[in-house]
């Protein structure tokens, strides 16, 4: 199951790279205006429009990185939110992504060495789905971290051979949305399918799981949805 | 001098274009973009010895930045490319390992373009 701690780095380092953006664009633009000024004061103002035109495109990335931030961290206080069980209409695709993300950079945050291919196909046909977002995305992070310890379980025996990938999918099926995450690791035995869902079942060493995710997950499915 | 920026942010290439106006329009330097460890990697064996100088993001999908670390210092020896590492894991761990394989400097994100700027300067 994700920790906390494993979503909190995951978070951290997502609003990272879009502060980063805010803050240097901001930056440049003060230098711009500066220039711009002088354009002015000089009376070129043909340089003076040019000027202003990179002060405008600089202004829409900073917005674009601010949203960006806000959409993290509105993700990341659904997440921390201890379910109010109301349902919400919710783009799945996004959900999946953002999911991935924190699952991945969780994870990296951890484990320097983990890297994996992960690849998404996801319908942009997809119409907003009636879900408690915060659930289905707990289950989302179950699963797709499920599916990173696999592969690197695979990684650490078969080396350079070998080339870990998750891929997570959407599609429209009739009347419903299917999400199907796969990996190329190590495959489940039947004898552990049969106990999947069972709670503190699990097949990590002793303190790498709590067995609890795939049932809590179980739980959240059938009877929430 | 010739720069190889390897981060997979899009952004990232208007950001350095925009802080670096007057050094580019000057022709003190020149900067040149990848946005993943392999796009960084054809580069390199395209056009050999003329990047003096790689900053890379670590935390990119596919090859990481430290296994292109990795591959510049042992590929590239006459002479070796400059490689600082920026990003925003600022741990220990990142820092040792960086430096291990050879990283010539290791700067976190979100960037400081002035001390940037000074350190470029040092080593033109």
């Amino acid at each position: 199951m994700a920790s906390l701690g494993e979503l909190t780095a995951g978070i951290t380092h997502e609003i990272q790279n879009p502060l980063n953006f805010v803050n240097n664009f901001s930056e440049v633009n003060t230098e711009l205006i500066d220039e711009l000024n002088d354009e002015i004061d000089k009376g070129n103002f043909a340089e003076a429009v040019l000027i202003a035109k990179d002060i405008k495109e600089n202004e829409e990335k900073i917005k674009h990185h601010g949203k960006r931030a806000e959409a993290i961290v509105k993700g990341m206080l659904q997440h921390s939110r201890s379910g109010s069980g109301q349902k919400e209409l919710t783009d799945l695709n996004n959900l999946l992504d953002e999911c991935l993300r924190l699952s991945f950079h969780g994870i990296r945050a951890k484990d320097k060495s983990f890297d994996t291919k992960t690849e998404t196909s996801l319908d942009s046909s997809l119409s907003p789905v009636a879900v408690v977002s915060q659930d289905i995305g707990r289950v989302l992070l179950n699963i797709f971290t499920n599916a990173f310890y696999s592969v690197m379980q695979k990684k650490k025996t078969n080396g350079e051979n070998y080339s870990p990938v998750v891929t997570a999918s959407t599609f429209r099926e009739g009347n419903t949305v299917k999400i199907i995450v796969q990996d190329n690791g190590n495959g489940i035995p039947q004898r552990v399918i049969d106990k999947l869902f069972q709670p503190f079942f699990t097949t990590k060493s002793t303190g790498e799981g709590t067995g609890l995710g795939l049932s809590m997950s179980y739980d959240i499915i059938t009877k929430g949805n | 001098m010739k720069i190889l920026v390897v981060d997979d942010e899009q952004d990232v290439k208007v950001l350095f274009e925009q802080r670096f106006r007057k050094e580019i329009r000057d022709r003190e330097m020149e900067f040149v973009f990848a946005f993943s460890g392999e796009e960084a990697l054809v580069y390199l064996n395209h056009h050999q010895h003329e990047a003096v100088l790689i900053l890379s993001d670590i935390n990119m999908p596919g090859m990481s930045g430290l296994e292109l670390l990795g591959h510049i210092k042992q590929k590239y020896h006459k002479p070796p490319p400059v490689v600082m590492m920026i990003t925003a894991y600022g741990d220990k761990e990142n820092y040792d390992t960086a430096m291990n394989l050879g990283a010539d400097d290791f700067l976190t994100k979100p960037v400081d373009f002035t001390t940037l700027k000074e350190k470029l300067k040092a080593i033109q």
